[in-house]
């Protein structure tokens, strides 16, 4: 159990009643609207906020049980909290804010190595500047380098990139994915953004207004309805993992072998057996009873209608099962009518576009054991 | 080129208003703490009191501490029967009306720094396994520096040029209490001595000036280390 969480909590007039396990896997997203109480809930994990019932275990730790009065203050948790602005001492060169848990961690604790932080974030060149002479997807790397040289139980990240534009965001994912892959240290990941969530978790927990609307293994929990009003109708859709099978350099695609059928999608630069994950949004996929003969639409898979369900207005969302992994059609109500579509109907599902998130959680290489040997791509 | 008497009274200024700041400076950090991070019933109270003399004439102050720390009153009693100390007509005695006249300026400036700085800082420090005392003696304390260092150049300042309460608390004791401004009170009331006070006051304006100086120099030094 990595981590087992039941918490109350009354702010204002927001409420927050949230309950969750994460069993296993590295990396967990907390995901949501903003004021959903994502960072309320990583705020209980590290101390910072008090909940007023429930308990908190990490690890096998109790952290907080109200019912019977535990309450570990926040230095004895252990965990590294990256914030959302960094947090750097401003008084500190950048040496010193990464040393500020380390000298403070019990010696026998002490397994993450300064060197190996430091080359692993990219921190060589930036240790003897003060915070202030750092731009912003610096100091983040600073921030992540501080928590993990705390050594701790658990890496809590809130939105450690809603605060940078997208050319730093892109910096930092890798390092992210980095110790994900290399350090083998649970991550709770707060975000409201679905492209970070679908590259980086394997497990995902959804909130809404202070409640856990799902929760679970990602790919699954991803194209439930539920989520269709929290992500928004736009990118609604599932998400299919997969492996690159080969390259077309003439017309540069990119082939991926998934649960569902090959895909062929715009050039990936990753060599073949690479594992990646790919969206795809219920609004560009679409349901035929016959394979199209002539179309300008490169992907069609087959499967069998699970269920349609309608919306308000003329939509309806089909699920299609592919034999293995699951698909969104976002369609019309008046479609679904004229088709007969029902629960069990072979159809074919005609795929517009993908959007590539790029790499799913890969094996640490020192795992011998993984029939699913998951890889991202090079970059 | 300074006179005996004048090296005498600069010499005593500068004793009192640095024993004054020095004394008064880990209340005012405690009390500038409460102010910007405690939440407690009667802050706003602790508030007005520690701004009070800011608003009150220093004759009232000298006069309250004289009630309270004179030989025959119950604390000043008490202290000097049980330390040996006597404050009233001692150089101690005008530090310490010195100390609560310029306690505001001590405080104000704490606060103000200690306000303006990111308590999530703190909470940062202590989920890096920082404790409470430990995280105000690495993080708190040195981004308090700029008010404490701003602070404590102002209440020097003004604790040179301290005067009503101190004559009224400690009186006019040549060597043991006449700082600068009585020395200047003192000739000015001495017939023949306009000379002397025209060139005490051009020292005490001197000395205002270099702290006034120094302070904007020192605060500006420190915001550069610390950064926004």
């Amino acid at each position: 159990m990595i981590l087992d969480l039941a918490i109350a909590r009354r702010l204002g007039r927001f409420t927050l009643d949230v309950a969750f396990t994460v069993d296993s896997g590295r990396v967990t997203a907390l995901f949501g609207p903003s004021g959903s109480g994502k960072s309320t809930v990583i705020q209980a994990i590290a101390g910072i906020l008090r909940p007023e019932r429930g308990h908190i275990r990490v690890g096998g730790v109790p952290f907080f049980d109200a019912a019977r009065r535990t309450d570990l203050p926040p230095e004895r948790r252990r965990v590294g909290y990256v914030f959302q602005d960094a947090k750097l001492f401003p008084h500190m060169r950048v040496r010193d804010n990464l040393l500020y848990g380390w000298r403070r961690a019990p010696a026998a604790e002490r397994r993450i190595g300064f060197d190996e932080v430091v080359a692993l974030l990219g921190l060589g060149g930036l240790l003897d500047r003060r915070p202030q002479a750092l731009s912003g997807g610096e100091r983040q790397r600073v921030a992540l380098g501080r928590a993990l040289l705390a050594q701790p139980r658990i890496l809590l990240m809130d939105e450690p990139l809603a605060a940078l534009d997208a050319a730093r965001k892109a910096e930092i994912l890798p390092f992210i994915e980095r110790l994900r892959d290399e350090l083998g240290l649970p991550i709770v990941y707060v975000s409201h953004a679905l492209d970070e969530v679908v590259r980086l978790a394997d497990t995902l927990v959804v909130l809404e207004a202070g409640r856990v609307l799902a929760s679970g293994p990602l790919i699954p929990v991803m194209s439930r309805p539920e989520l269709r009003p929290v992500v928004g109708a736009f990118d609604f859709g599932a998400v299919l993992e997969g492996a690159v099978v080969v390259h077309d350099d003439r017309f540069a695609l990119t082939v991926l072998e998934t649960p569902g059928g090959h895909l062929r999608v715009p050039r990936l630069e990753a060599p073949p057996g690479r594992r990646v994950r790919v969206r795809i949004r219920a609004r560009d996929a679409a349901l035929a009873l016959e394979p199209p003969l002539r179309s300008s639409v490169v992907n069609v898979l087959a499967g069998r209608v699970v269920e349609v369900a309608a919306q308000d207005g003329a939509g309806a969302t089909a699920r299609v099962d592919l034999g293995g992994a699951e698909l969104l059609a976002g369609i019309t109500r008046l479609s679904a009518e004229r088709l007969g579509l029902a629960p069990g109907l072979p159809v074919y599902v005609m795929i517009k576009a993908v959007a590539l998130d790029r790499g799913g959680p890969r094996q640490p290489a020192r795992t011998p054991l993984s029939l699913n040997r998951y890889v991202e791509p090079d970059r | 080129m300074l006179t005996a008497v004048e090296i005498e009274a600069l010499l005593l200024s500068l004793r009192i208003a640095g024993t004054a700041v020095a004394g008064a400076l880990p209340f005012a950090i405690a009390v500038a703490w409460l102010l910007a991070r405690g939440r407690f019933p009667g802050r706003t109270l602790l508030d007005g009191i520690v701004h009070l003399p800011l608003v009150l004439p220093p004759v009232v102050i000298g006069y309250l501490l004289l009630v309270s720390f004179g030989t025959r009153a119950p604390l000043g009693a008490w202290l000097l029967e049980t330390f040996g100390i006597r404050l009233v007509f001692s150089w101690t005695g005008a530090a310490l009306a010195a100390a609560v006249v310029t306690f505001p300026f001590l405080v104000r400036a704490i606060r103000l720094s200690l306000e303006a700085a990111d308590p999530g800082l703190e909470a940062a420090a202590r989920t890096l396994g920082a404790g409470r005392r430990d995280v105000f003696w690495s993080v708190t304390l040195p981004l308090m520096l700029p008010g404490i260092i701003a602070g404590a150049i102002t209440a020097f300042a003004a604790a040179l040029g301290e005067f009503g309460a101190i004559i009224t608390f400690v009186s006019n004791v040549p060597g043991e209490t006449r700082t600068l401004p009585l020395a200047i009170y003192t000739a000015i009331q001495t017939p023949g001595g306009e000379t002397a006070a025209m060139r005490l006051a051009a020292l005490s304006i001197t000395l205002a000036l270099a702290g006034l100086i120094l302070s904007e120099v020192a605060a500006r030094r420190v915001r550069r280390m610390i950064g926004p």
